[in-house]
């Protein structure tokens, strides 16, 4: 069973950058058979921020990395080590993490690395930073996490176009001596890898004339093969059941009483499920922040996210003890446990 | 487990249509209420009366209530 126990790193700031257009789900009515009023009840979406064409999720983090360098009075040239996570990177060669680095103007002697995972991508890329940099080698590093879904899903697929919006976000990770650190628990199951999937466009299956024609699968659902597809009763089922067995294996194995955390922040999937997580825990409901009504989900970004747009305050002042789960596309799920102290967090930033 | 009890448990997620007529052999999908809600809805019963990890393709190739009564049975530890 994969723990990790992570000493002598501290997550120091986050910062969130979204597009600033805005779609309204109750404006969608192109979709044929879509009950709107419960879709939107249903998954807790009211309205997500979509990007315009060309705008990459390394678009979105650029912005929220130069906002949060500059609040969290750093030098550049200190930085040594910068993460992307996300499924929509900018090119399929090369990776997006070199060219962020250099854009940012971060020195050469900073490694780099992407990591393609989705809902559970924040947790798995803070497991891997913290333990690139445990050891004190390495004193300040960047995870950068987001995703542009929604250019990846089809404008007449109701299973998946209400619910994605974009995000871009980073988190600044500092080597501590002495901190309590970071705690993992991950898990995969690549059984399940068809349940969230863009089937053509990698190499299994290249894109052809054939692939790129959308087929109507079911009433609401139509799609090529170069969208996501997404399993809603697969993933679903999945989420009910691992995301809280996931948090209590945690909690169990490092011996953490569940009234001492003060957030419990889970990937932001859709009400009904997340809902559903939140008492199968018995977790009261102010400890449960979501950004989904305002954000949808946005993959691998929906936990700093919601840690911006919802508890910035909190954060801001005081310790706070932390948990957050991310569980979906893989399968893949993870939960990390942490104490926060008087984090760095700017305003939410819009990207024109 | 309890057919006659799955049974209710199953017609508990119907919130419009009259369900006090379903049987083991009710075609549980052929009804206006039937929605991808209602299909979340029965794997969230499932998976709190069961403890049963339903999937889409357990529920797609399910007519009756007895097709998805003897998944839940043969993927149940109980």
């Amino acid at each position: 069973m994969a723990f990790l126990d992570l000493k002598n790193v501290i997550i120091r700031g986050i910062s969130a950058c979204v597009p600033s257009t805005i779609e309204e789900n109750i404006d969608l009515v192109d979709i044929p058979t879509l009950d709107i009023d419960k879709l939107i009840k249903t998954t807790g979406v009211e309205r997500r921020h979509i990007i315009t064409p060309g705008t990459c999720m390394s678009d979105l983090c650029f912005a929220a990395a130069e906002k949060l360098i500059k609040e969290l009075n750093w030098d550049k040239a200190d930085i040594e080590g910068l993460i992307i996570v996300t499924q929509s990177p900018d090119y399929l060669v090369p990776a997006t993490s070199p060219i962020l680095q250099d854009r940012l103007g971060l020195s050469q002697n900073c490694f780099t690395i992407d990591i393609s995972l989705g809902c559970s991508g924040y947790v798995y890329g803070l497991s891997t930073l913290g333990s690139y940099m445990q050891n004190g080698m390495i004193k300040k590093a960047l995870l950068c996490v987001g995703d542009v879904s929604s250019i990846s899903c089809s404008k007449n697929d109701k299973s998946t176009y209400p619910l994605f919006g974009d995000a871009g976000t980073v988190t600044a990770l500092e080597y501590c001596n002495g901190a309590e650190g970071m705690k993992f628990h991950l898990s995969s199951d690549g059984s399940g890898y068809k349940s969230i999937i863009i089937p053509a466009g990698g190499h299994r299956n290249k894109i052809t004339h054939e692939s790129l024609k959308e087929h109507q699968l079911e009433q609401g659902i139509c799609r090529s093969d170069v969208q996501l597809w997404l399993d809603g009763m697969d993933v679903f089922s999945f989420g009910i059941s691992k995301a809280p067995d996931t948090v209590n294996k945690l909690l169990e194995k490092f011996d953490i009483a569940k009234e001492s955390v003060d957030h419990f922040y889970f990937h932001q999937a859709n009400m009904m499920m997340n809902e559903r997580i939140r008492k199968k825990l018995k977790l009261p409901e102010e400890k449960v922040p979501y950004s989904l009504k305002n954000f949808g989900n946005t993959s691998s970004a929906s936990i700093p996210l919601t840690m911006v747009t919802e508890t910035a305050h909190k954060l801001r002042s005081g310790v706070n003890s932390i948990i957050t789960c991310g569980f979906g596309v893989g399968l893949s799920w993870a939960t990390m446990q942490c104490t926060t102290e008087l984090l760095v967090i700017p305003d939410l930033i819009y990207y024109e | 487990m309890d057919i006659e009890k799955f049974i209710s448990e199953l017609a508990d997620q119907y919130d419009d249509i009259d369900t006090s007529g379903f049987t083991s052999e009710t075609l549980f999908k052929e009804n206006e209420e039937w929605s991808s809600m209602t299909a979340l809805s029965i794997i969230a019963m499932v998976d709190d009366s069961y403890s049963v990890r339903l999937t889409g393709d357990d529920i797609r190739k399910s007519q009756t209530i007895q097709d998805i009564y003897n998944i839940v049975f043969s993927k149940s530890t109980v």
